[in-house]
């Protein structure tokens, strides 16, 4: 199973990214699980200075801004595989 | 795995994104020329105002300023957008590394005005900057640049006052930013920033992004659809009310209340502008309308970096990594460099 963490306070972009996720998820037919990181320790466990923040399979790939859905699509299709 | 194809990068997709801003950027050239005579022609003949008359000046008004300002809204956002996808929080602190209070405070309210910033991000990046070892006063620096100098605020300033004053409006930015972060850093005040912030281990590195110059490209028609599509109510009533002030309210009555003579509308105006956070949009137009009327124009700018400088919310976020104290300071500071800016500006002009 997939491991997606959305790293963030908690403000619009993260619920945006949050719901990205799970969208491209479904389309792609990967089972996810998607967690939400607020507390400031679990986000700098991961290299990032800006959020919002997303981590899939333990691996930051984007940080500091909403991504494109078919950005999301490609990297949630390398970690699936 | 699903078995439906998701097409992710068509081979001419990229042409297209060329082709399409090429055209948008000739299209907005010939609407930019194209707004006086509409408006005019819109006002005074189609509607049949009469010159001069006070519905006919705030209805010309109004049908010039909308189109104008959201012209120069996307094309400016485009346009800064751009640029700053050449910067980014972790080039910011890497080029903040290792600079002493003074050149780095100077820097780092430059770097505050070109990094993508969101407020949300003020806590990773304090905490990120101090980590790092970039000093107190010059993080502040930054997260004092980065809010005031605002891209929205910018274009409202060069298109309903003119360059000079956008360009007044930057460098007194960049002074409030360099000189509380420089004072704020003098004081020593690292014992109240919250002691957990100190024991985070933060991951080191980084994500490192090339990026092409169509996805730069293409990263700037998403912000310019963004931003655009969140600001333009504000801007169609801030200019509405602008419209009706610039066409009702007779010249000259303000020079009292809002005049250089009088002294405490500067701190007043900056009280105002605290809980008018991030409506830079709205404001800026009825303020234009009111400088008209014999505002002064120091009180106008404190008025305006309060509006988007000081927020609340700000304030809120950063209280889970700075005792109060320091966050006391922190906006003291900031106030009283933004009303000192506000009395030099009209002590000069």
């Amino acid at each position: 199973m997939l491991v997606i963490k959305v790293l963030g306070s908690g403000c619009a972009n993260c619920k945006k990214v949050e719901a990205l996720a799970h969208e491209v998820a479904g389309e792609l037919g990967v089972e996810a699980q998607v967690e939400k990181i607020t507390d400031p320790a679990g986000i700098f466990a991961y290299p990032i200075l800006s959020t919002p923040g997303l981590v899939m399979n333990e691996k930051l790939v984007c940080a500091g801004r909403v991504p494109r859905k078919d950005e999301v699509t490609v990297w949630m299709k390398q970690a699936a595989s | 795995m699903s078995k439906r194809t998701i097409l992710v990068e068509q081979p001419h997709a990229w042409n297209k994104i060329y082709l399409l801003t090429a055209l948008a950027a000739v299209a907005w050239l010939a609407a930019y020329n194209l707004v006086q005579p509409l408006a005019d022609w819109l006002a005074y003949g189609l509607l049949g105002l009469a010159h001069g008359s006070r519905l006919g000046e705030a209805v010309a008004f109004f049908l010039y300023d909308v189109p104008k300002i959201l012209l120069l809204l996307s094309g400016m956002i485009f346009a800064i957008s751009v640029v700053r996808t050449f910067f980014s929080p972790e080039r910011t602190r890497a080029l903040l590394g290792g600079k002493r209070q003074g050149v780095g405070n100077v820097l780092a309210a430059l770097l505050g005005v070109v990094t993508p910033f969101c407020s949300c991000s003020a806590v990773p990046l304090f905490i990120g900057f101090v980590e790092s070892g970039i000093p107190l006063g010059v993080t502040f620096s930054f997260l004092i640049a980065a809010p005031t100098i605002n891209e929205v605020a910018l274009v409202m300033l060069v298109g309903l006052f003119g360059w000079q004053v956008a360009g007044l409006y930057i460098a007194s930015g960049l002074t409030v930013a360099i000189l509380a972060g420089a004072l704020v850093g003098r004081l020593g005040l690292e014992r109240y920033v919250e002691d957990f912030v100190w024991k985070i281990q933060a991951a080191q590195g980084g994500l490192e992004e090339k990026l092409t110059w169509e996805e730069r490209i293409r990263r700037a028609w998403e912000s310019v659809k963004e931003i655009t599509g969140k600001v333009w109510p504000y801007v169609v009533i801030g200019i509405g009310v602008g419209a009706g002030i610039h066409g009702y309210v007779p010249e000259e009555a303000l020079v009292g209340v809002m005049g250089k003579n009088a002294w405490w509308s500067v701190p007043v105006a900056v009280l105002l502008g605290v809980p008018l956070y991030s409506n830079a949009a709205g404001v800026i137009p009825i303020v234009s309308a009111l400088m008209e009327k014999g505002a002064a124009l120091g009180t106008v700018l404190a008025f305006m970096m309060s509006v988007v400088g000081l927020s609340l919310p700000e304030a809120i976020i950063l209280r889970r990594v700075l005792k109060l104290p320091l966050l006391a300071i922190f906006f003291g500071t900031v106030v009283l460099a933004i009303i000192l800016t506000g009395y030099l500006f009209n002590l000069v002009m």
